[in-house]
């Protein structure tokens, strides 16, 4: 299991831009397996990404647009994208705001399915 | 929900870690149980337990800890249906505290883990660094708990 998710994330981190990207509990917020660069703060980012997806959960919900199955943040310094994946995990992936956001969208639905 | 605090140097960071960790109660107290500041406590009979308790868990966990060799062991969690407990040590110039959180499903361990690093650099920044703390005597054990819960609940 474990390194079936570290290849996925080996595949990830091979895109150009990307600084990091990693499992994360969707309910604890707790990293489960990483592949950060040294700069990248992976408790903090996985803290906030389980919280901010569990809010937008919540609005699609409320919205009555389904399931969630992407999020992307833009910022001016980065870029965040979630993508959940089963037993209740998060694929996160932290990168450079000029990332190219459809190859990154690409291999993390490869990572949520290797986690199934 | 109040925040009470029986030494002040404690509030500030107390209200801000409360605010960004959505945490329901917190208590931070001494390993001896003595009650420091607290969040959300209505009652003194249940932060007196709650204290007793925390303590208590903080004391069996680091003898574990001493038996497998370890100095000790970091937070502790325990995960419930509706709430979560995190319990943790934080080290202070006066001596260490323990700082116990309960929270809800509106946030995660992940975050009160996150803000809880946070809070306990901001305990220290403000922690006055003259003394230490002494030990707890049982001789001044109740006199001291009454001037806290006076203190905390104003009776």
């Amino acid at each position: 299991m474990i390194p079936d998710l570290e290849q996925a994330l080996d595949r990830i981190s091979r895109v150009r831009g990307v600084r990091g990207s990693m499992y994360v509990a969707a309910d604890d917020g707790i990293v489960v397996a990483h592949l950060l660069m040294e700069t990248v703060n992976g408790k903090a980012v996985a803290a906030l990404a389980a919280s901010l997806a569990r809010k937008v959960e919540g609005a699609a919900a409320a919205t009555g647009a389904g399931r969630v199955r992407f999020l992307q943040m833009d910022a001016a310094d980065g870029t965040l994208l979630i993508a959940p994946a089963p037993r209740d995990l998060l694929v996160v992936t932290l990168a450079d705001p000029r990332v190219n956001v459809g190859l990154c969208r690409l291999e993390m639905m490869r990572a949520a399915e290797a986690a199934a | 929900m109040t925040t009470t605090v029986v030494e002040s140097w404690t509030e500030r960071p107390l209200t801000r870690y409360v605010a960004q960790s959505s945490a329901r109660l917190v208590v931070v107290m001494t390993p001896a149980g003595q009650v420091l500041a607290q969040h959300g406590f209505a009652r003194a009979v249940d932060l007196m337990g709650v204290a007793a308790l925390g303590a208590a868990i903080m004391a069996s966990s680091g003898a574990l800890a001493d038996l497998v060799g370890e100095a000790t062991f970091g937070a502790l969690f325990h995960a419930g249906q509706r709430h979560g407990i995190h319990l943790a040590a934080c080290r202070m110039p006066r001596g260490p505290l323990v700082i116990l959180t309960v929270f809800g499903r509106e946030t995660s361990i992940g975050l009160v883990g996150f803000f809880f690093d946070e809070f306990a650099a901001a305990l220290r920044a403000a922690a006055p660094a003259d003394r230490e703390r002494g030990p707890v005597l049982a001789e001044n054990f109740e006199a001291e708990l009454g001037q806290s819960l006076a203190s905390l609940f104003g009776r």
